[in-house]
């Protein structure tokens, strides 16, 4: 008898441990997914409160000088990013359209393309890896060296008083840094285009002008604020909880969480680009 | 006694399955100097920032003049942890704004008082703290005891009613560390707030507290003065304050209270009925002018070299030494009385007035962080004892009888 309820036992704890066994890589997806959502609730609540935390006194100086760190220390690399990018965009475009004899048509193509879509996104991803990686460790370094719980102490809202501004001036910067982008760009197609394969100025200027309509302009800036909000969150929210890491901590926290900050804001960036292209378009 | 500042009633903390406090109760007054002890990750740090409401506790109440923290309202929470200021063990300060800024960011974040207020009020802080020079430079910029300094400043800054010190010595060497605590001492006897200090330092930690807190096995299982924890019996005293307190006083070289004791008590039980010992009283008076010429380092640096004399010179006639207070001294001589004690004392204020006030005053040159003019003085008392008495009535008679011994008058350039 006691043989036999031994058997069943360990028949009964053989199929648990084959059952353990084959739900474990689903129960590791699982785990991931309600970390995941739990993350993205937090990151939301996390952006509402800054956003309320914007309109509180004293935030015009502090929005004020991270405009300037975010937005015009900045424009030189998107101004570089621009040119390059609306050179390249002549030169191939020129090669391919000059096939099909529709060369007069480059204009359109390059400016369309710069501002609908290559602006606001390669500006984003240019700022994220500038700005956005340095937010995320100097929060994170504030972070693990206990300068935000003196804020804490001090009774100064950490969130009013690093997350707040750093958003509003993202918001303020993105779109602005994005029609830097695109009118350099043009100028980048211009330049590659006319100036050196030969295509004619007076045609590129025109199909500039007439093929660009302000839906166009509109659709590049909304996507520029998404993007600005995604980057900000992102970044803002990697160094500020970067002592909560369960994989690292103390220096090695703030690397990892600024590494995550950039390639999340970059994937972020893509799938949101999509989105909102298949929305507006 | 009157109503506590702050209270803790059965309070209990968690992190996750590990429990931190347990049915913690304690009581802490207004304008006394509490320090908290125990071990390393006992929990004090845990306790600290219950205080300032960093963290919540998950049973228990917290009081704060008789009124738990969770019936208040939320303003009335707000006005009473805005009297509270925190200094961190590694001072928090933020790297990229100069100590001027750091000093000036409570003021310009949380009040509304005009520019010009908020610059005399950090000027007034900054002299105070004697930060005139380091004013406009980063933390980064200034030796670990000025960085307390200017922590200290910051904490200060709001004229808070409350300020607690979370390990405010530790990293420091034993000259650094004495300088922290008598210049927390000085500034809590100056600015009249509450200091509530988490500290490993035994027993240079008792000079300066009212009362000790400590913190074992989770929770708290003493509560009084310095004085009443050397007679609490209980495997607190054997685990932590035998481990905490060093053979040798750190900053002096001589013995620690509790050797002294022990020592004391072995000489005694050898004594037969009528013999007698003898008991020498040293202070280094005008310490306040000390550090008011040369800065809190330099005073201690002071009582070092004084400490390291009296051994040297007592120690090689049989006698051993403690420190009682700050800037106090007690050397037993079990084996003379007050006519050889009277002779050894001439003989070692001709040595020190030859030898050993040089070593002060270098100790003081060495560290004075100003040049300048000093003047103090050492006093000394002799009383004699008998075996089946206690001892601290004779050191206190020996107290009384102090008179100057030597002084040292001027010019520690020299």
């Amino acid at each position: 008898m006691l043989n036999a309820d031994n058997q069943s036992l360990s028949k009964g704890e053989g199929r648990w441990q084959l059952v353990t066994l084959l739900t474990r890589p689903f129960a590791a997806f699982g785990r991931a997914a309600i970390r995941w959502i739990s993350n993205l609730g937090a990151s939301a609540v996390f952006l509402f409160l800054a956003i309320l935390k914007i309109v509180r006194p004293k935030q015009g100086p502090k929005i004020l000088q991270q405009v300037y760190f975010i937005g015009a220390k900045s424009s030189m690399i998107i101004m570089l990013v621009g040119l390059s990018t609306g050179m390249v965009m002549g030169l191939q475009f020129y090669r391919a359209l000059v096939k099909v004899g529709a060369e007069g048509a480059i204009g359109t193509l390059v400016a369309l393309s710069l501002v609908r879509e290559m602006g606001p996104m390669l500006t984003a991803i240019m700022i994220a890896a500038r700005a956005g990686s340095a937010i995320t460790a100097e929060i994170g370094i504030q972070r693990i060296s206990e300068q935000i719980d003196a804020l804490d102490t001090m009774r100064i809202d950490p969130l009013r008083y690093l997350i707040s501004p750093r958003i509003a001036a993202s918001i303020i910067s993105f779109p602005l840094l994005t029609a830097l982008f695109d009118l350099i760009g043009i100028i980048g197609g211009y330049i590659s285009a006319v100036l050196l394969m030969g295509a004619n100025a007076g045609t590129y200027l025109h199909r500039v002008q007439v093929s660009m309509e302000m839906k166009d302009v509109t659709e590049g800036f909304i996507k520029a604020i998404v993007f600005a909000v995604i980057v900000s969150t992102v970044c803002c929210y990697q160094g500020y909880f970067a002592h909560m890491r369960t994989d690292s901590h103390g220096a090695n926290a703030v690397g990892l969480s600024t590494t995550s900050a950039v390639v999340l804001s970059c994937v972020l960036i893509m799938v949101a680009d999509y989105v909102l292209t298949s929305l507006l378009i | 006694m009157d109503t506590p500042l702050i209270e803790f009633k059965d309070v209990t903390k968690r992190f996750g399955p590990r429990t931190v406090l347990e049915r913690v109760n304690l009581k802490i007054y207004e304008g006394q100097v509490t320090t908290i002890i125990g071990l390393s990750g006992s929990g004090k740090s845990v306790l600290l920032k219950h205080i300032i409401g960093l963290l919540k506790p998950d049973e228990g109440t917290i009081l704060f003049k008789g009124q738990p923290l969770t019936m208040m309202n939320k303003n009335e929470k707000a006005a009473s942890l805005a009297q509270i200021s925190y200094m961190f063990q590694d001072n928090a300060l933020f790297d990229s704004m100069t100590v001027y800024e750091n000093i000036a960011l409570p003021l310009r974040e949380t009040t509304n008082l005009k520019k010009v207020e908020i610059d005399l009020r950090v000027t007034a802080r900054i002299d105070q703290l004697e930060l005139d020079d380091a004013a406009n430079k980063y933390p980064s910029e200034l030796s670990g005891g000025m960085q307390k300094r200017a922590a200290l400043a910051r904490a200060l800054v709001t004229d808070p009613k409350i300020v607690l010190f979370d390990e405010p010595t530790s990293g420091q060497d034993p000259v650094r560390k004495n300088a922290i605590l008598s210049m927390i001492a000085k500034y809590q006897r100056k600015f009249g707030f509450t200091a509530i200090l988490v500290s490993h330092e035994i027993p240079d930690v008792y000079f300066i507290s009212n009362r000790i807190l400590a913190l074992y096995d989770q929770a708290i299982v003493f509560q009084g003065t310095p004085e009443e924890l050397e007679n609490f019996d209980h495997p607190f005293k054997e685990e932590v304050i035998l481990s905490l307190e060093e053979l040798q006083e750190e900053l002096t070289g001589l013995y620690s209270k509790r050797q002294f004791k022990v020592r004391y008590h072995v000489q005694l039980n050898q004594k037969t009925l009528g013999e007698t010992y003898s008991v020498v009283v040293f202070t280094l008076a005008e310490m306040d002018a000390i550090i008011a010429s040369f800065g809190h380092e330099a005073a201690q640096e002071a009582i070092r070299s004084m400490g390291v004399y009296i051994d040297k010179h007592f120690g090689a006639r049989g006698g051993f030494s403690t420190r009682r207070d700050t800037n106090e001294f007690v050397t037993m001589l079990p084996y003379s009385d007050l006519i050889e004690v009277e002779s050894m004392l001439k003989d070692f204020i001709d040595d020190f007035q030859e030898q050993g006030i040089r070593g002060i005053r270098a100790g003081v040159r060495k560290q004075a962080a100003s040049e300048g003019c000093v003047e103090f003085a050492i006093l000394a008392g002799i009383a004699q004892g008998q075996p089946i008495g206690e001892i601290e009535p004779v050191i206190d008679s020996a107290k009384h009888r102090q008179k100057e011994i030597a002084r040292l008058r001027c010019d520690v350039r020299r």
